[in-house]
């Protein structure tokens, strides 16, 4: 597996958000964790990316032991995680915002040619380039978000919640990014709300309660599991 | 629920704050009054108050922008930024007095013409005092402040505080800057000119300046030029390179920075190195205009900077400067007209007067919404 998470133990202080949670992803694939509020799908994710370490367990990725790394270490290493609600860098512009997604890249080259790519990818990022990330509407905060992502060349991308607030028709457009960045070669661990769409995309999902994988499988068989069905796609 | 009660018109008053507001209109009206009268009356003794108010402003306007820069970036109010001020005044004393750095290009080079030689040695010391307190900022960082990032916020305004006090102190002591006041030895030679209705010229030590003249030095000048570079280079560091554009991203959102890669630890050690070279640089130039150097010089002039820091909205580059400014013109401004003694009582005042009008400062920035 790409990235292999097993039995970590996260607390937030007292209280004991992830026990001996494990799952994984592999390499090309989309997963998905799907659960409700509080279960601990972006404590998940912040964990994986360095904001949080477990008290104990293993996340491996890529064969290298990762639970202990700062942040800026696990980005060196080829993961990237937009966060949930985005975190745009409202005060800088759209131009700066995609910049520091780059900041490990040293070489000006490559931004340049990825900068192009991303508004090839992003038109709307193009017209608002010298706009503060802070003007952008939500839809494109959270196209921004994502290319921001993706000037780092990630291996391995997070997505905490993408079609947080966003209207129908642009959570369709989002999930077709995600798609297509999935099939350019970057794995995806997406964390949804909207599990109808998550699933839908996804090659498999766990589904996550109170800090415990409950359920996991591919994605039909768990969209076609009842009490999935009863819990987050609406009977 | 009292407040139902209330006469309607005791309720309007207090909803629209017209007391406070009329109060200030007042006060503001006086103001301008009195200034304005100040100028027709004595138009020279005037210009020349706004002078040295000038001088004062920028001088405070480096500090200030320390204050304001590490506030943006952790939110702490450093108490020591002014002692770090004090250090750099020192260390030009000592590079001047016991080194001769100020003379390195001239003894290096006798033929090259004396003027710019003696810019260069200037530049030098001032580089000198920059990089020493740059280090110093950066070790108190790493010390005290680091192993508080996580701790509720009065612990560092605690720490802060000690740190001032320690480095006050432990300057008082004989083997370090002494208890004693010393006189400064400028890195060059001053020289006046005057402007007026009679001319512009040099003046000449012995004679007087012709009167309705405003006299000005190479003082003056130097500080004007050197504080607005400075404030140029530092915009153009927080604008335009990726240091400064990944302060402003740590500033504004410490987590989603470290989500892109960027080590914020890093980034604020260099806000920190940044903010004290700023107030090492106003150091020195404020002992050459004020040519006497002691352990607690940095205290008032912290505190005014502080002040003009909040008075232009803490967290804004600009509005530091600004506030620098008026901090400067109101101090030089109430000793000439007012009273001397009261000048600093008057400082003060006017940050009770702009943070009840506008709680963020002149140029604050307005809390924004996160969605």
């Amino acid at each position: 597996m790409m990235l292999e998470v097993e039995k970590i133990n996260v607390y937030y202080g007292a209280i004991h958000a992830l026990s001996d949670l494990s799952f994984g992803v592999n390499e090309g694939e989309i997963v998905a964790l799907i659960g409700a509020n509080g279960a601990g799908k972006s404590t998940s994710l912040k964990t994986i990316s360095g904001l949080l370490h477990p008290r104990d367990g293993s996340i491996r990725f890529l064969e290298e032991e990762i639970s202990q790394t700062s942040a800026e270490e696990v980005v060196r290493k080829g993961i990237i995680h937009v966060p949930e609600g985005r975190k745009i860098f409202a005060p800088l512009t759209v131009l700066e915002n995609l910049e520091m997604g780059a900041f490990l890249q040293t070489d000006k080259g490559q931004i340049e040619c990825d900068m192009r790519n991303v508004f090839e990818r992003f038109p709307r990022l193009k017209e608002r380039q010298n706009q503060p990330g802070g003007t952008l509407s939500g839809g494109e905060q959270q196209m921004l978000a994502i290319a921001r992502g993706l000037m780092s060349h990630p291996k391995l991308m997070l997505l905490d919640e993408p079609s947080m607030g966003l209207a129908p028709v642009l959570v369709e457009q989002i999930f077709e990014i995600i798609r297509e960045i999935n099939k350019q070669g970057t794995s995806i661990l997406l964390v949804e709300q909207n599990a109808k769409m998550a699933l839908s995309i996804a090659d498999r999902a766990y589904v996550l309660e109170t800090g415990n994988i409950v359920l996991q499988g591919n994605a039909r068989e768990v969209m076609e599991n009842p009490s999935v069905i009863q819990a987050y796609l609406g009977g | 629920m009292e407040r139902k009660n209330q006469n309607p018109i005791i309720q309007w008053i207090v909803k629209t704050k017209i007391l406070g507001i009329l109060f200030f209109v007042v006060i503001g009206a006086f103001v301008i009054y009195a200034l304005g009268q100040a100028l027709t009356n004595n138009p020279s003794l005037f210009l020349q108050q706004v002078v040295n108010g000038l001088q004062l402003g920028f001088v405070y306007a480096l500090i200030a922008l320390g204050y304001t820069m590490i506030y943006g970036i952790v939110r702490l109010i450093n108490f020591a930024h002014g002692d770090v001020f004090m250090v750099g005044a020192f260390t030009s004393f000592f590079t001047i007095s016991r080194f001769n750095l100020h003379l390195w290009f001239q003894n290096l080079f006798p033929s090259f013409p004396a003027m710019p030689a003696q810019i260069i040695g200037a530049i030098t010391v001032v580089l000198a005092s920059m990089a020493i307190c740059a280090l110093l900022a950066f070790t108190i960082e790493k010390i005290a402040y680091k192993p508080l990032r996580e701790a509720p916020r009065i612990s560092a305004l605690i720490t802060a505080i000690g740190i001032s006090f320690f480095l006050e102190y432990f300057g008082a002591l004989n083997f370090v800057f002494t208890p004693n006041y010393i006189t400064y030895k400028r890195p060059f030679e001053v020289k006046s000119w005057f402007i007026g209705p009679s001319g512009f010229g040099t003046i000449e030590s012995g004679v007087t300046s012709p009167s309705n003249s405003i006299i000005f030095s190479n003082i003056f000048v130097i500080i004007v030029l050197a504080s607005l570079s400075l404030l140029l280079v530092l915009q153009y560091i927080v604008k335009r390179t990726k240091i400064g554009k990944a302060m402003r991203a740590v500033a504004y959102d410490k987590p989603t920075a470290r989500l892109m890669g960027i080590n914020s630890d890093a980034v604020i050690s260099i806000t920190f190195a940044l903010g004290a070279a700023l107030a090492g640089a106003a150091g020195v130039l404020y002992a050459i205009a004020y040519p006497q150097v002691y352990f607690t010089m940095g205290i008032i002039p912290g505190m005014k900077a502080f002040v003009a820091a909040v008075v232009g909205g803490i967290g804004s580059i600009p509005g530091a400067f600004i506030g620098a400014l008026i901090m400067g013109q109101a101090e030089t401004l109430s000793a000439a007209y007012i009273s001397t003694p009261m000048r600093d009582a008057i400082a003060f005042s006017l940050l009770v007067i702009v943070l009840l009008i506008r709680p963020k400062g002149i140029m604050g920035e307005i809390a924004s919404e996160k969605v």
